[in-house]
């Protein structure tokens, strides 16, 4: 693990125009997450836990406040620009694995190499990784013939492909049962303690949260608790 | 698939209607050659393919004493509605310059309401000598079926059909036939001294004429037809296109999650379409050789020939077609919201 937060926002501001009515959704979130480091983010639905999700992956921009994520000014970047930071710098795992229907689950991680430009065979570090995750024999199934467990690390291998700086998770046991869930929860940390894969984890559940180093608890659209390194 | 099969019937359609078109032209052709003259003269103002002037037949002898000509024969041509006609002929001169019919059944004219048809007609119509047939202008008895190839598919004593369509002593054609097809040139230029307002052809020349080029109102119908099927596959290919995008909003967000600009969503959607209307236009060129059948079968006195030279064209237009669909549709997939398309069941 190495020194220096990632992520680091101040006083992060995100309204909605829900009609004529703003809604606050971020109401000033102050975080430091360090390279390397596993952060559960906990909270009640309306906490803003989604919203922060949104705006540290790139998927939409912040009202107002500062972000930067890997040394980038989340505030100044152009759509483009976030689409760009989707690509290289953070990774997604989703509760519903968000794999593509049609595709194998090879095609389904190779996409994700072909949006980001990446040519050739994946190399060493991912069929590391792929092992890991003990998907490495059913690369070539669709999604529907795979578990929901085996959806959810194909998912987490589309995730880390392209070795991004950041691997944020939403609620990514919310569909799988206990054993499950277990196993995925256990390969986040593998993850992130044998390759240092830094990595943000949104869930309701207390004890998945609990796989993290630290956990962050959100009420209200702000961190109530844990929002820096110790 | 569906809307492959549409892309599909949309180059058959202008496959199809180019390759009737050609078809009928050349068979319009073989016709005119199969008469046997080298020169064709035409009543004044009439169109390459309407016969709708006449002459006197007065003429026909005022031909026959020209230099190196053998034998004439005058012919009236009389519409009967569709794409079919009787033609006039007195057989005697029309021998002179055909060499005569060869008969598959029954003989020549007997009586003023005899006919005698072509066997593309008869097998058409199932119809034998011996069969009385009603036609807009009659009934006629037919007397004979000849083997096709000599200028029309139906004939009638010349001056019976004089009488019946009020054309007394008025042909439409006169069909030349010399002692030496080399003398065409000098003989035409003789006659276009002496009959000024007749257009004059030699047959090759009038034959080299009937192509979908030198009629302007074919070329007309086609392109209505090609817009038409331009439409059709810009609105199926829209509506299928549109119903994708919809139905696939979440996988459009995954993508969207994953990095992908605007123009990756849009590259795949069109190469999706591009993909459906290439698998569209090979079933269409593959469908027109079912069209070719059934119209061979069933309606043999319109010829349908396969145009290889059309196929690179019909795809062009179903594949541009396809894709200008695809526009609308594609970019609403690349503009869409990643979070929205990600909530989206």
């Amino acid at each position: 693990m190495t020194d220096g937060p990632i992520i680091e926002t101040r006083d992060l501001k995100k309204i909605y125009r829900v009609g004529d009515v703003d809604v606050a959704a971020l109401r000033g979130v102050n975080l430091s997450v360090k390279r390397g480091e596993f952060v559960s983010i906990i909270g009640p639905s309306g906490s803003g836990k989604s919203t922060l999700f949104h705006i540290l992956g790139g998927l939409t921009p912040p009202t107002s406040g500062s972000i930067h994520i890997d040394g980038q000014d989340l505030l100044a970047m152009s759509e483009a620009g976030r689409t760009a930071l989707r690509k290289r710098t953070v990774g997604f795992v989703f509760q519903k694995y968000n794999l593509l229907p049609t595709l194998s689950a090879a095609d389904n991680i190779a996409i994700a190499r072909d949006i980001a430009g990446v040519r050739g065979e994946p190399d060493e570090a991912f069929q590391q990784i792929l092992r890991l995750l003990g998907i490495d024999k059913r690369l070539h199934h669709k999604p529907r013939a795979l578990s929901g467990g085996e959806q959810q690390r194909v998912a987490i291998a589309r995730a880390v492909v392209n070795h991004p700086a950041i691997l944020l998770a939403d609620e990514p046991t919310g569909n799988l049962d206990t054993g499950n869930s277990d196993a995925v929860l256990k390969l986040l940390r593998d993850l992130n303690e044998r390759l240092g894969q830094t990595i943000l984890m949104i869930t309701h559940n207390p004890e998945a949260a609990e796989y993290g180093h630290r956990i962050i608890r959100m009420r209200d659209g702000r961190v109530v608790d844990g929002s820096s390194a110790p | 698939m569906l809307s492959a099969v549409a892309v599909g019937v949309q180059v058959t359609m202008v496959l199809t209607l180019v390759g009737v078109s050609r078809g009928m032209l050349a068979d319009m052709a073989n016709r005119s050659r199969g008469v046997g003259a080298e020169i064709v003269v035409r009543a004044p103002g009439s169109s390459l393919i309407g016969f709708s002037g006449n002459f006197s037949d007065k003429f026909v002898e005022l031909l026959r004493t020209q230099p190196h000509v053998t034998a004439v024969a005058g012919t009236l041509v009389q519409p009967i509605g569709g794409i079919n006609s009787i033609t006039g002929i007195d057989l005697k001169t029309f021998n002179a310059v055909s060499g005569g019919f060869r008969f598959l059944e029954g003989g020549p004219f007997r009586q003023p309401n005899d006919l005698i048809v072509d066997d593309v007609y008869a097998r058409g119509n199932s119809t034998h000598a011996g069969d009385i047939i009603t036609l807009p202008n009659g009934k006629w008895r037919v007397v004979g079926v000849v083997e096709s190839g000599k200028l029309s598919r139906m004939f009638a004593d010349l001056t019976v059909l004089q009488d019946l369509s009020a054309n007394n002593g008025k042909i439409t054609t006169a069909f030349l036939k010399l002692d030496d097809p080399a003398n065409t040139a000098s003989v035409i230029a003789e006659l276009k001294k002496k009959l000024p307002d007749n257009p004059i052809y030699s047959t090759e020349e009038l034959v080299s004429l009937m192509s979908i080029d030198s009629i302007p109102m074919l070329k007309n119908f086609i392109w209505v037809v090609i817009t038409l099927a331009v439409l059709i596959g810009f609105l199926v290919v829209f509506l299928s296109m549109y119903t994708a995008v919809l139905e696939r909003t979440r996988e459009i967000g995954i993508l969207k999650a994953l990095g992908a600009t605007p123009a990756y969503v849009l590259g795949i959607l069109l190469r999706e379409t591009t993909l459906l209307a290439v698998i569209g236009s090979i079933l269409g060129i593959i469908m027109t050789y079912g069209t070719k059948f059934l119209i061979n079968t069933f309606v043999p006195s319109m010829a349908q020939v396969i145009v290889p030279d059309w196929w690179p064209r019909a795809s062009a237009i179903a594949i541009g077609a396809a894709l200008l669909g695809a526009l609308y549709p594609g970019l609403k997939a690349a503009r869409q919201d990643a979070i929205e398309a990600l909530a989206y069941d």
